[in-house]
């Protein structure tokens, strides 16, 4: 580990999240020297994407939670004159309630019509149990047969059974949160800005739908939808088009709005004429927003939403292949490039600060080394309570289905969708779910990964199955027909957006960096990102353009380099430093 | 090593560019220098393909060299087997393909794309079909494409429901492309073709069974569909013209008949005048006369000596032949070309005689709007009205009010269609004049229907700011005629189609031009006071000679007393003044 030996960092990051990874890269591209740690074996904390059976492993270890056992005695020797010792949190408590139920078969099963006992066999097994149940099930039912041979087969109908879950479970990138990027948001800009977006491939949202009554249906807001709505009548798509019309650029007509200033959005809605229909789509699926948001922060909303149009096709939003978790790896990995360190599974356990300046000068890792750095940015989640002036956390409910159909059947399946679904009662939160499909490669093909979010306002299973139920088909007593839903997942992320730097008494060159937000897009974080950077280094540009390879000159070699891109080249070696750390 | 990343600067890349440019500009002239002295010599063998295709990949738009690789491909045809042939041609159009990426609009590649597939031994039309999505995908309005398209669709019997869905589809994704609208205008009447009036009991639904008058229209059934998709449109965007002009379509021209519409008999000229449906060019139609069962050997004349083309021709019969008012003559005019003809009976004591239908407002004016049922557009016509309170400045929407009236009842809705008229030129002050013409063609209009219904011969339209005068061969029998308080600005050729005008008005114009007043055998009285003639000559001879200007407006006095005779004396003097003048 000789690389550790370098101890004279400029950034040291801790846990990187999207915000963090931004700051890295930022950094690095800009000359500092960045150092990641991460307790984790994998990036990206609570942005990160697992496949199946990483979640499965993910899920293990929420269960035992290990406490690690902190050794005062490694670093006590460490500590110098004049130097104060701050510990970090070795716990991660931002997870909650995790719940797991699986509906899948544990085996494939040719389902006849002419046998009733084979229907009432006991193989659609279901799990209202914990999750460490799948895996022993498994076993157990492995060993009996699967159906009796004798029966001629009349109609087959395949099922995913849970082991083909796991079997193609590589086939899977589930993401702990679930966000989209507006086209015009500050993530896309950024991305492109820097050139980070040529380490990632993205899709465009096919679909944007809601759910009313029960029912799904699309949600009309480009021109193209407004023209082929079959719900709306055409004094309703005239009334809609001169709203999103006017709203595009509503700053213009202040006289328009500004009795409503102090008003709530809806009210502003109903006045400007729009029929109950119009004004959910508009309060709900389009600007996204509460029945108590006020009139401006309404129209700025809606206006985001309808300039993302158009960008990358008809819907206001992209998706990046494999899941959202490669964003912050993109990042990471242009970090890479320009010179930053990874190190997983590695945690600092204290920083040491100077007593004097009252600022961070070194941090302690967990195998007892002491590595200066001038920043320190770290992520909530590893902040003691003691340092905390507010703990003001909100929670976000998540939840995460893999079924086998989509909830809006069209002719093409291989469309993303975002689904709004208003709350029911005006108090309660509105459930925002985003559908996978299999092209977007976070599952595998025949299945979608249906991601669901929604503030909380109790576990995440209290607030969200109502919706599943009401969305998707899921059986209940066994032997009924096969649920739709193959398996679900319920847990609360604690969301610490709201928190500031005045949340916290650390020393000024600690920068805290909140979890993800329960918002769609990923603005907040990104912004948060930028003031940090700008906080660190006040006079640099933050993530300027990245050089193209070919522009790269490489050390005793003409411009023209043969063998393996640069890129790769670096990869490799983060990677082998990765494995000689072990 | 994670070194520092070395960039070239801009200085060294625009060095490196322009020398790449230099190189390539040296390869392209040097190429093109040795495929024309090549070509020159006649030679036609695989390297001057090779050579072509070089300099055509870097520039498609180069017709000669186009030409020359189609010398050089049917050369080598002539010498290879049928599969070698297909590979040579199938490589052919692999080129072309890239060429198109280059430029997606050249004449030469798709010119040449379609040259390649009618020597293409198996041409694979389906892939060609393929391309044209792929391209029009791309761009919905590439024109080249759309035209290779048809081209496509017609050799390979793509069936017209397929196209439909195609337009559909483009329609559903951007409705503001005229290209996809007008395909669909010429796709419907072959799939849903109006069943003829009469053959409707003859159960032969073939659409060549049905007459070519019809062939342009869409079965009832289908076109409300059609009406219901352009609502869509232009509820959704009133502003964008295609889906107006598609519905204008929709609405559907009347062609009319092609008929002689009226003979008219002067006994004291021995002349006969005739007013077809539209104009012709009678020298060349086949215009018989037959008098008393004789055909008559006669000259057929315009009105003007400037109008080759006139709905209203006349010929001079043989002198003596009708001159005795004591006899009963029996007059038919033959349009042999048409299959048509229309008696005139001159009785005994009768000075001149006529012949005609008498004209309906379905007959005469319904060139603008719709054959349609008045039940259909009466719905179509509140649609409208509909849009119109949304959106009380839409031109388009007012224009297209103002046709559906005047289709469903034009002196019903005079009125409204008036007030229309001056909103459009309020709302859209550059096309005023137009606005202004479209009116006096409306008044004109009703101002023939009621004197037909009044049955008199008197016509009268004062007061109405008319701009402009059409219509003018339906007054072919017309004694009186009263344009005063008008904004005229002149009285063109084909004022001289009322042969029968014995009394003009026209005071209080801004008439100019007196052309179409010099032909006239009957007039006896004309009043222009207040017009712009005085000022036209005057300015005129001001310029030219300073002394003439009293001789002038001396003339002037002449007409302003209305007589007539002495106008044709003024008008002999004013020319005699101005060859003094010359």
């Amino acid at each position: 580990w000789q690389w550790l030996l370098v101890t004279m960092l400029s950034v040291c990051v801790h846990f990187p999240g999207l915000t963090e990874s931004v700051i890295a890269a930022a950094c690095s591209r800009v000359g500092q020297s960045v150092l990641h740690l991460d307790r984790r074996n994998y990036y990206a904390g609570n942005w990160a994407s697992f496949t199946f059976n990483g979640l499965l492993s993910w899920i293990e270890e929420y269960k035992q939670k290990v406490q690690i056992t902190e050794s005062e005695q490694v670093w006590r020797s460490l500590i110098d004159e004049g130097e104060d010792v701050v510990p970090l949190s070795s716990v991660d408590s931002s997870i909650s309630n995790l719940e797991v139920f699986c509906y899948a078969r544990l085996a494939l099963i040719l389902l006849t019509t002419n046998t009733e006992h084979e229907v009432s066999e006991p193989e659609e097994e279901q799990h209202t149990s914990d999750i460490s149940e799948p895996s022993q099930s498994q076993e157990e039912k492995d060993s009996q047969p699967i159906s009796s041979p004798a029966d001629p087969p009349v109609e087959v109908e395949k099922k995913i059974t849970y082991q083909k879950l796991v079997k193609e479970g590589r086939r899977f990138n589930i993401d702990l949160v679930s966000k989209l990027m507006y086209s015009r948001g500050a993530l896309v800009d950024l991305l492109i800005k820097s050139n980070v977006s040529r380490y990632a491939e993205f899709k465009n949202i096919g679909h944007i739908l809601t759910c009313r009554n029960g029912k799904v249906e699309q949600v009309p807001c480009s021109r193209a939808d407004v023209f082929a709505s079959k719900q709306l009548t055409v004094v309703e798509k005239r009334m809609l088009m001169k709203f999103l019309t006017f709203c595009l650029d509503f700053e213009q007509h202040p006289e328009e709005y500004q009795d409503y200033t102090e008003k709530p959005f809806r009210e502003f809605l109903k006045n400007k004429k729009l029929t109950e229909n119009l004004q959910d789509f508009v309060l709900h699926s389009i600007a996204m927003v509460t029945q108590q948001t006020l009139t401006e922060e309404g129209l700025k909303a809606t206006q985001h939403f309808l300039r993302c149009l158009g960008r990358y096709g008809n819907t206001p939003f992209l998706f990046p292949l494999y899941g959202l978790g490669e964003i912050p790896q993109c990042f990471c990995r242009m970090c890479a490039v320009f010179g930053g360190i990874y190190c997983l599974r590695h945690s600092v356990q204290c920083l040491v600060v100077d007593k004097a300046s009252n600022k961070v000068k070194a941090v302690i890792d967990t195998r007892g080394q002491k590595i200066s750095c001038s920043h320190f940015v770290v992520e909530d989640s590893y902040i003691r309570d003691e340092q905390r002036q507010s703990t003001a956390y909100r929670q976000i409910s998540r939840a995460v289905l893999i079924t086998d159909r989509s909830v809006l059947p069209s002719e093409s399946d291989q469309q993303i969708s975002l689904v709004t679904i208003p709350p029911l009662e005006s108090s309660a939160p509105a459930v925002r779910m985003v559908e996978l499909c299999s092209s977007s490669m976070t599952c595998m093909p025949g299945t979608y990964l249906v991601h669901l979010t929604c503030s909380s306002s109790g576990t995440a299973q209290e607030d969200l199955a109502p919706v599943v139920s009401e969305l998707f088909h899921v059986s209940t007593i066994p032997g009924e027909e096969p649920s739709e839903v193959l398996w679900v997942m319920y847990f609360n992320m604690r969301d610490t957006s709201a928190l500031d730097s005045s949340s916290y008494s650390l020393p000024s060159n600690v920068h805290v960096c909140t979890g993800p937000d329960g918002s769609l897009g990923s603005d907040c974080s990104i912004k948060l990102a930028e003031s940090v950077f700008h906080h660190i280094l006040p006079d640099e540009e933050f993530c300027p353009p990245a050089p193209n390879p070919e522009d790269i000159i490489y050390d005793g070699d003409g411009p023209q380099a043969e063998g393996p891109g640069f890129d790769e080249s670096v990869n490799t070696e983060a990677e082998e430093e990765e494995s000689n750390q072990e | 090593m994670h070194g520092r990343v070395k960039v070239k600067s801009t200085a060294q890349q625009e060095e490196e560019k322009r020398k790449e440019r230099e190189k390539k500009l040296k390869a392209f002239v040097s190429a093109r220098d040795a495929v024309l002295r090549k070509r020159s010599a006649g030679e036609h063998d695989e390297e001057a393909l090779q050579l072509t295709q070089q300099l055509l990949s870097s520039n498609p738009d180069f017709a000669t060299l186009w030409n020359y690789r189609r010398e050089v491909l049917l050369q080598l045809e002539t010498s290879r087997e049928k599969d070698e042939v297909q590979k040579l041609y199938e490589s052919e159009l692999h080129f072309i393909e890239a060429c198109l990426k280059v430029n997606p609009k050249s004449y030469g590649c798709w010119h040449h794309r379609s040259w390649v597939n009618t020597r293409l031994p198996q041409p694979d039309w389906t892939r060609e079909l393929g391309l044209c999505d792929r391209c029009l995908s791309l761009d919905e309005r590439n024109f080249h494409c759309w035209d290779y398209r048809r081209v496509v669709v017609k050799e390979s019997g793509v069936s017209v429901e397929q196209e439909l869905q195609f337009t559909d589809r483009l329609i559903g994704s951007n409705f503001s492309n005229y290209s996809s609208w007008h395909y669909r205008s010429t796709l419907l009447p072959q799939l849903h073709p109006q069943p003829a009036p009469d053959s409707a009991s003859n159960t032969s639904p073939s659409p060549t069974a049905s007459p070519q008058i019809h062939s342009h229209r869409v079965c009832e059934e289908q076109l409300l569909k059609e009406y219901e998709l352009a609502h869509n449109a232009f509820f959704t965007d009133p502003n964008d013209q295609s889906a107006w002009f598609y519905y204008r379509w929709l609405l559907g021209r009347a062609e009319r008949e092609e008929m002689i519409s009226c003979v008219y008999v002067s006994r004291e000229r021995e002349r006969v005048s005739v007013a077809f449906s539209k104009p012709v060019h009678a020298q060349s139609e086949g215009l018989m006369l037959v008098l008393d069962g004789q055909p008559q050997q006669v000259e057929w004349r315009s009105t003007h000596p400037r109008l080759r083309h006139s709905p209203v021709w006349l010929c001079d019969l043989p002198p003596g032949s009708v001159s005795d008012i004591s006899n009963e003559h029996n007059l038919t005019v033959h349009w042999t070309e048409k299959y048509t003809h229309r008696d005139c009976a001159l009785y005994t004591g009768c000075a001149e005689s006529w012949c005609r239908d008498s004209a309906t407002d379905q007959e005469l004016f319904r060139s603008e709007l719709s054959v349609e049922k008045s039940s259909v557009l009466q719905a179509e016509l509140q649609s409208c009205n509909q849009l119109l309170e949304l959106e009380p400045q839409n031109k388009w929407c007012l224009l297209t009010i103002i046709l559906l009236m005047r289709a469903l009842d034009p002196l019903g809705h005079e009125k409204e269609t008036l007030a229309h008229f001056q909103t459009l030129k309020e709302v859209d002050p550059m096309r005023s004049s137009y606005y202004s013409d479209l009116c006096s063609k409306f008044l004109i209009e009703n101002t023939i229907l009621k004197m037909e219904y009044a049955e008199v011969r008197v016509f009268s339209l004062s007061n109405k700011n008319l701009t402009t005068l059409c219509h003018l061969d339906q007054l072919l029998l017309v004694t009186h005629i009263n344009l005063s308080s008008n904004q005229l600005l002149r009285l063109p050729p084909q004022f001289a189609m009322l042969q029968c005008l014995e009394v003009l008005e026209a005071d209080d114009n801004a008439i100019e031009s007196l052309e179409g007043l010099y032909h006239l055998p009957k007039l006896e009285e004309v009043s222009l006071r207040n017009n712009r003639i005085l000022f036209a000559i005057q300015s005129k001879c001001f310029i030219r000679n300073p002394f003439s200007a009293f001789r002038a407006s001396a003339w002037f006095d002449l007409v302003s007393r209305s007589q007539y005779s002495s106008l044709i004396n003024s008008y002999r003097l004013c020319r005699i003044m101005e060859g003094q003048q010359i």
